[in-house]
């Protein structure tokens, strides 16, 4: 049986990952290359890599990280940030990168999702979305959570997985860093709509957060802040989530 | 000396790194007159289709090298597609040949309508025989390792087939005979057990 995956994602700001509360509000939470280590070390099942400068995004760094990381760390390495072009892709994939996450160019160029797809296979092409909840109502944000978008959540998924999406990463915006949970309406609702996996994030702080949103039906679950700030770590996450009957890696 | 043979498909170094984490310092073969005495283990990777992988192998002269190589008795292993290649002949992208190392040929995975193709991410490899194969010391039952693919390996005796795994049916994870040895997921991407692998291979003197 395939496993559910713990995910722990990790923002590079420059030279160094950071942690954020609704897209903005940048802690600094260490080196990009030894965090990585720790959390291979540390029994999760893969790694996720963002670069997320909002100006001056500088694209042979993150190729730069990729590089160190990929060979310091014997895990899935999805990395993502800005990634417009074919060229941009193919200089990740040979840093090592397994998956490309893509977000804003899903709405601007949408054909690059089918061009790697063809390329590398869909399971390299991770789709990114970022959700706001707006008068009742989920809004798409491109560019780092400021561009609203006029398409719905079920038409964006559903055209992604027509062109060759691989996967979906879906974040609540507001939920960001604030370790309050999951918007596990917003999971159900993805959960419906997608035939592809599933990683859910922003929003956990606590082991029951990641059980609530693996209970329902998220393949793989995205932490951030839980893994940062406090005492946790994939290891202890998944000895919690033994208890509840998930099925995890055996190492 | 650990060779890498390097047929232009996909990316080494994850592959190279793990093997070096390991203790050994594995060198890139490019041409197949690059396979000399000196290399005692080889291990063929590859990510793509096994048409055009079959294509380069018989273009480049690796087959002929490959299977020479195998014949001395100096361990081979393939992954993942390298795996697939160590065939008699697969169907993916058009009927072509391989290594013709394992007998058995390569189609795609029959996992019933409800899963998906390809196979992605963290599943059990399970022992069927290969308890006591020197590859699989140190190697508890049933722990996960990454997959990746969409094509599996039909082996035509069931002895050749090492371990399992299940997703919908069950298909060859492990599969081996004599000095050669195939796996389907990625040592190189499956952390503790994944480098414990590539360590028993480089130490592996290729009897069983």
């Amino acid at each position: 049986m395939l496993k559910r995956r713990i995910i722990p994602i990790e923002l590079l700001l420059g030279d160094r990952l950071v942690k954020t509360q609704a897209f903005g509000t940048y802690r600094d939470v260490g080196d990009p290359v030894k965090s990585s280590q720790v959390y291979s070390d540390q029994s999760s099942d893969e790694l996720l890599l963002l670069q997320i400068d909002r100006s001056g995004r500088d694209f042979s760094r993150l190729v730069r990280y990729t590089e160190r990381i990929a060979q310091q760390c014997f895990v899935p390495l999805s990395v993502g940030g800005g990634v417009s072009t074919m060229e941009q892709a193919r200089a990740l994939f040979n840093a090592g990168a397994d998956k490309i996450v893509l977000n804003t160019v899903c709405y601007q160029n949408p054909q690059l999702v089918a061009n790697l797809a063809s390329t590398y296979g869909s399971q390299a092409v991770v789709v990114s979305i970022d959700v706001k909840a707006e008068s009742g109502q989920y809004k798409l944000y491109a560019g780092l959570g400021q561009q609203a978008q006029s398409q719905s959540l079920a038409q964006h998924i559903e055209h992604m997985q027509q062109l060759g999406a691989g996967e979906f990463l879906v974040q609540r915006i507001e939920h960001d860093g604030m370790m309050q949970g999951y918007d596990i309406q917003l999971l159900d609702q993805v959960v419906s709509l997608s035939k592809r996996p599933v990683i859910f994030a922003a929003g956990a702080g606590h082991f029951a957060h990641l059980l609530e949103a693996l209970q329902h039906g998220a393949d793989a679950v995205g932490c951030g802040s839980l893994f940062n700030f406090g005492d946790n770590n994939p290891l202890r996450a998944k000895a919690f989530l033994k208890n509840y009957g998930i099925p995890l890696k055996r190492v | 000396m650990i060779g890498l043979v390097d047929i232009g498909l996909g990316n080494l170094g994850s592959l190279e790194q793990a093997v070096y984490s390991q203790g050994w310092d594995p060198v890139r073969l490019q041409q197949p007159d690059q396979l000399n005495s000196e290399v005692s283990h080889l291990i063929l990777p590859g990510v793509g289709a096994f048409f055009e992988a079959s294509q380069r192998l018989q273009q480049s002269g690796w087959l002929q090298a490959l299977q020479a190589f195998a014949a001395g008795g100096r361990p081979l292993m393939g992954i993942c597609l390298g795996m697939q290649l160590l065939a008699s002949e697969g169907d993916e992208g058009g009927k072509s040949v391989g290594l013709g190392l394992i007998p058995g040929r390569v189609k795609r995975l029959d996992c019933g309508p409800d899963l998906r193709i390809p196979h992605v991410g963290w599943n059990e490899v399970h022992f069927t025989q290969g308890q006591g194969h020197p590859m699989l010391g140190n190697i508890a039952n049933d722990v996960d390792f990454y997959f990746v693919h969409s094509y599996q390996f039909l082996v035509d005796s069931p002895e050749h087939a090492l371990a399992t795994t299940p997703y919908g049916q069950h298909f060859n994870s492990i599969v081996a005979r004599g000095n050669v040895i195939g796996l389907q997921f990625h040592p190189e991407k499956s952390q503790t057990n994944g480098l414990r692998l590539l360590d028993n291979f480089c130490l592996w003197d290729g009897q069983c």
